[in-house]
């Protein structure tokens, strides 16, 4: 803290600096303070190893106080981490904050060891319902004032803070300091202010990257791994580490202050007033603090700085009601890619880290055989062995203590993946990042989805209801809008509190819906499931189609495209971008056009549903022409050579695909705007697309016929131009099936042609005369089916 | 100019132990660090050797290898450990020429070279005989002709093998009692080669030749893999491609073509795109050819295009020049590749800004 600060606080000066080691960590005086780099393996041993030699009588963590009262569950059988202390407030569902814990966070380490043995554990953080109301107005506050802070962008606190940190901070929204914080909260505050996500991240001073760039190394999160995390059995005294890393850390503050984050002295101040409650309660030699180790220092100074100071400093603070439950949590969100920016890289290998006994790199090497066996590499013991070695050399070479994930990974890829980086990327997301998947005991609070279910109902005046019951929604009005969205939204996160149904009223207007509702209580479960994705039905929602839009294994682009609809009937356009680019990915890596051309009338259509319900559809419009150029493109390949069958299924192809391009272009003409020259673009091509196809002779009869037609119904084709090609392809020349299909695909909907061009129906006249006797039975099948078609005026005009 | 000189003169190109003999001296003075046995330079100055890098008297040592820190570790540990080492890559990623480079760095040797052809025969990786010897004297020590692989057991050194993959399988089958025993039985001497410490062998492979003599899993498993990049960054790759055309092009008497630069870019961007299956803004996803679109055939459709500009041209490198070399290049397979050519055309160069006669060019050529 700053210098500043101290004279301000006229502390108690008479105490003078007591000796700094003896208060970080020192056994024998004052309270505990373990430091601790949040979500960091081996901090959490160390933090074991303390707890056990000091027996403390109570345990202090960073997080906030209103988890005091649910605490206890963590000591049950069924809360398996990794899980979250989720603050949200009350009557605004959408402003949270989260502190994921996994099992090897430190502080979780710390809450089962102090549960178990019936010692009060108490959250000493700045109250949720200070920080939460905080980052109301703060969202965009200050990222250009601290981008300067020395030191640099990232991580904020202190080692401890840094990266992992998860968990602390509510702060979080704004984070000040502490790193963790931040990125959470406000990534489920993004709702809000997604563009507040990041700068935070960048903002906050990374103690911990000076003290690597002062051991020389310019990865902070290797020196952090080299340094604390691999020295396992290195120290002989438990609190070894938490001195030398607090005197660390009591040097740079002394040099960087607060680091720049003012919401930090606000909270160590909270925090020091905790602290000296519970000193006074149990003592200061009975006391254990379990804290980043960015606020060590600030902990430290607690005899020196008045009570009076701490507690001017929060006075008047905004305030929310906050409530505080636990969540189940996923290493997948723990991950710093999962846009998570406190996470960590890599939760899975930290578990294993924190699980394995010993030889961490055998056991690790093992781990991936057995992956890579599952999918059936052949990988021996040899190569696990091999693996192992190559592992070690590497860490020799770059002066490491011991092999680290970067060298095991490089050394699985030479060995085990002969080099190639596809079944690396399936280790890095199956046991790097891993799959655990955390759960809460029934016993916990609600969680804030469910209030915000309640919530959305009410606003709709739809009750849950046991009683099955149908409703009609008229889309124009703005109530039943706002149902039917709920009911898709709930939809997407598999609560099927309502089914969509046929109207009984047979109205198919696209302004109409038609649910079937009904309200079991195992969707409460299911609720309370979905709150993993977010603390509001919308979040939530959004989070799910994400995720599904990315992770959809396999999913075929039809599941992508129902997937789009749905986003836009439920009304989530912060869902849409992300869909919508998996969408033109799918797209652009289909080989089959009949794919494409499935997919594009569904995507025109949700294009028109994007026009009632006043969606903004340009993305998706964009998307559909991308796809419609591509089936431009891959027909004619796709049609050569096409047996009797496929090439019937190629014509519904061509007749949905013709439809969907007019239905795409004139939707733009109508628009207007930019985009107007887009439209008669494609629409050209199409039907250059379909001359070509009508041309060419390794082309099914039946294609081409279907070609020639749609091209004469829209003027592109003059009557002289038809009846040349109709006449080439019943030329003696030509099989009498081949023929017949041609007919087929021109006559297909509508005989009236005929009827009024003498020249064709002269044409096919002459045709049918010359077919030879032993063809006509052959052919007959197929013009009876055709002309069958034909309406009976028609046939009987045709006919006389 | 005496005689010397001339020999000098002659080697077109010296070998790697010998272009850069002063800077694996001046790395072996300062080198402080463990060697394992036979080895010239510890590890650690292998790889400054290979990435470059500026030692303690301010010698500085040029980069052989550019490219990712990571690749050339793992391929020095893997020599450091007992295991061979193959070198995977697409034609023109310097699988050769890293071998050749860890060869003279490790062992101050190079030149224990065997190449692999289709008609490559067992001799070249066991032994031969000396006929006349063997006839006169019968078989003997004498008699004996030692493979590159052989001595290199036996002096402890590296041995190398180019195109693994090309050789027939009962030929590169040879190498599995080398590798996993470290010993090369004799049978008609009754007696046996054993490797020394510090023999080690790197093999390379092209990438796209798995399957023409695919390697078995027994001899796949000796070896530890990489897989050598190409250029990572566009830039890397037009700086390459334009010092290479420069070079090949004064050697073919073309004349120089600055204002070609633009169009060098456009055809490495080209294949760029169609190589990584995505848009250099990384916005949209295409389908990849069948062809390799390494940066060799980068150069070469520029080369291409430098001559139809000169000599049918007015000099300037212009899209026209290198359409067809691009569609040659991209479609090697008329059927799925014209597919993936045209979707690029119509998705991507025809909506990007100032590809107009990129576009019209290419049409052109396809139609």
């Amino acid at each position: 803290m700053t210098a500043a600060a101290h004279e301000e606080g006229g502390v108690a000066q008479g105490f003078g600096p007591a000796p700094e080691a003896a208060r970080c960590g020192g056994p024998t005086d004052g309270p505990l303070l373990l430091g601790v780099r949040h979500h960091g393996p081996g901090s959490a041993r160390a933090v074991l190893a303390a707890l056990e030699a000091y027996a403390p009588r109570v345990v202090l963590i960073e997080g906030p106080p209103e988890g005091d009262a649910v605490v206890h569950l963590a000591g049950d059988e069924a809360m398996i981490p990794p899980v979250a202390l989720l603050a949200h407030a009350v009557n605004e569902p959408g402003r949270a904050a989260f502190w994921p814990l996994a099992e090897f966070s430190p502080e979780w380490v710390a809450i089962r060891w102090a549960v178990g043995r019936g010692v009060p554990v108490r959250f000493i953080d700045l109250p949720a319902a200070h920080t939460l109301a905080m980052s109301e107005g703060e969202e965009e506050p200050h990222p250009e004032g601290e981008e300067t802070v020395p030191g640099g962008p990232h991580g904020g606190g202190a080692a401890g803070d840094t990266a992992p940190a998860g968990a602390h901070g509510p702060a979080a929204s704004r984070g000040p300091a502490v790193p963790c914080e931040p990125a959470l909260p406000r990534a489920s505050i993004a709702a809000k202010g997604p563009a507040a996500v990041q700068d935070a991240e960048e903002v906050r001073l990374d103690p911990l990257a000076a003290l690597a760039e002062v051991a020389g190394y310019d990865d902070p999160e290797r020196w952090w791994e080299d340094a604390v995390e691999h020295r396992r059995g290195g120290y002989h005294d438990p609190f070894e580490p938490f001195t030398a890393l607090g005197e660390a850390m009591a040097e740079l503050r002394a040099v960087h202050g607060d680091g720049g984050h003012d919401r930090d002295l606000l909270r160590e101040a909270h925090m020091r007033l905790r602290l000296r409650e519970a000193v006074k309660e149990f003592g200061s030699a009975a006391t254990a603090v379990v804290c980043g180790a960015w606020h060590v220092p600030a902990l430290a100074e607690q005899q020196q700085r008045t009570v009076t100071a701490d507690r001017r400093m929060l006075k008047g603070l905004p305030k929310v009601k906050a409530e505080v439950t636990w969540v189940p949590w996923t290493y997948r969100r723990l991950a710093r890619r999962s846009g998570y920016g406190a996470g960590i890289a890599s939760p899975g290998w930290y578990g294993h880290l924190f699980a394995a006994p010993d030889r961490p790199v055998e056991r690790w090497m093992t781990k991936v055989a057995g992956l890579l066996r599952e999918q059936d590499h052949p990988v021996s013991s040899a190569h696990v062995i091999e693996a192992v070695r190559l592992a070690e050399a590497l860490a020799v070479m770059r002066g490491r203590p011991l092999a680290g994930l970067t060298e095991s990974t490089d050394a699985v890829r030479a060995v085990l993946c002969e080099g190639s980086d596809v079944p690396v990327a399936l280790i890095r997301e199956r046991l790097v990042v891993g799959e655990a998947l955390g759960e809460v005991p029934e016993g916990a609070p609600a969680v804030p989805l469910q209030r915000d279910v309640e919530r959305r109902q009410r606003a709709v005046r739809l009750k849950p209801a046991a009683a099955e019951r149908e409703v009609d929604l008229d889309l124009r009005k703005d109530t039943d809008a706002a149902r039917s969205r709920l009911l898709h939204q709930l939809r997407l996160l598999g609560i099927d509190w309502g089914v969509p149904a046929h109207s009984r009223a047979g109205n198919t207007g696209t302004f109409r819906e038609t649910w079937r509702l009904r309200w079991e209580p195992e969707l409460s479960v299911r609720v309370a499931e979905a709150a993993l994705w977010g603390t509001t039905v919308y979040e939530a929602a959004t989070a799910k189609a994400r995720s599904r839009a990315v992770e959809a294994p396999g999913g075929t682009l039809a599941d992508i495209t129902a997937l789009a609809e749905h986003c836009l009937l439920a009304h989530l356009p912060d869902a849409l971008p992300a869909v919508m680019r998996v969408l033109a990915d799918r797209a652009a890596l289909e080989a089959d056009v009949g794919h494409l051309a499935q997919a594009l009338p569904a995507l025109v259509r949700s294009l028109r549903y994007g026009d009632v319900r006043g969606t903004d559809a340009g993305a998706l419009a964009e998307v559909a022409e991308g796809m419609a150029a591509r089936v431009c493109v891959g027909f004619p390949p796709a049609c050569a050579g096409l047996g009797e069958e496929s090439a019937r299924e190629m014509r519904g192809h061509l007749d949905a695909a013709h439809q969907a391009v007019h239905l795409l272009t004139r939707g733009e003409e109508c628009v207007g705007g930019g985009k107007a020259q887009a439209g008669p673009g494609l629409l050209s091509r199409w039907r250059g697309m379909m001359r070509t196809l009508a041309g060419r002779d390794r082309i099914p009869g039946l294609l081409r016929g279907r070609c020639v037609r749609l091209l004469l119904d829209e003027g592109c084709a003059t009557d002289e131009e038809a009846e040349r090609l109709m006449s080439l392809v019943l030329s003696p020349g030509m099989p009498p099936g081949e023929a017949a299909a041609w007919i087929e695909g021109f006559l297909s909907g509508g005989g009236m042609l005929l009827v009024h061009d003498e020249r064709l129906l002269a044409l096919v006249d002459r045709w049918l005369t010359g077919v030879p006797a032993e063809a006509f039975t052959d052919v007959l099948p197929l013009l009876r089916r055709t002309f069958a078609q034909f309406e009976a005026g028609v046939r009987r005009t045709l006919g006389e | 100019m005496n005689q010397s000189d001339v020999a000098e003169q002659a080697a077109l190109r010296p070998h790697a132990e010998d272009a850069f003999a002063d800077e694996l001296a001046a790395l072996a003075e300062v080198d402080d660090r463990p060697r394992p046995a036979r080895w010239r330079l510890s590890p650690w100055a292998v790889a400054t050797y290979l990435l470059g890098g500026e030692l303690p008297q301010g010698r500085v040592v040029s980069p052989k290898y550019v490219g990712p820190r990571r690749i050339v570790e793992v391929a020095v540990s893997t020599l450091a450990t007992d295991r061979a080492l193959l070198l995977l890559g697409v034609p023109g990623t310097a699988k050769t020429w890293l071998s050749e480079h860890l060869a003279a760095a490790v062992s101050g040797d190079s030149t224990l070279l065997v190449q692999g052809t289709a008609g490559t025969a067992e001799e070249a990786i066991r032994y031969g005989w000396n006929y006349a010897q063997l006839l006169a004297q019968g078989p003997s020590r004498e008699a004996l002709v030692p493979s590159p692989v052989m001595r290199a057991m036996a002096e402890g050194r590296t041995a190398r093998v180019e195109e693994l993959t090309r050789m027939p399988a009962d030929v590169q089958d040879t190498l599995i009692t080398v590798l996993s025993e470290k010993t090369l039985p004799v049978p008609e001497l009754g007696e046996e080669v054993q490797a020394v410490r510090g023999f080690n062998l790197i093999a390379t492979a092209n990438d796209r030749d798995r399957g023409v003599n695919e390697l078995s899993s027994a001899l796949r498993r000796r070896f530890n893999t990489v897989v050598l990049p190409l250029p990572e960054t566009a830039e890397a790759e037009v700086e390459i491609v334009a010092r290479r055309v420069g070079q090949l092009g004064s050697s073919l008497d073309l004349p120089q073509a600055p204002e070609g630069f633009d169009e060098i870019r456009r055809v490495v961007t080209v294949f760029r795109e169609l190589r990584e299956g995505v848009t250099d803004d990384g916005r949209t996803k295409l389908k990849s050819p069948s062809g390799t679109l390494s940066t060799a055939e980068a150069i070469s459709v520029v080369t291409g295009g430098l001559a139809l500009a000169a000599h049918f041209g007015d000099g300037v490198l212009r899209a026209g020049d290198v359409a067809a070399g691009i569609r040659g290049a991209v479609v090697r397979d008329p059927a799925s590749d014209q597919v993936v050519w045209q979707e690029y055309l119509e998705a991507v160069v025809r909506e990007r800004e100032g590809w107009k006669d990129f576009y019209r060019a290419c049409r052109e050529v396809s139609a």
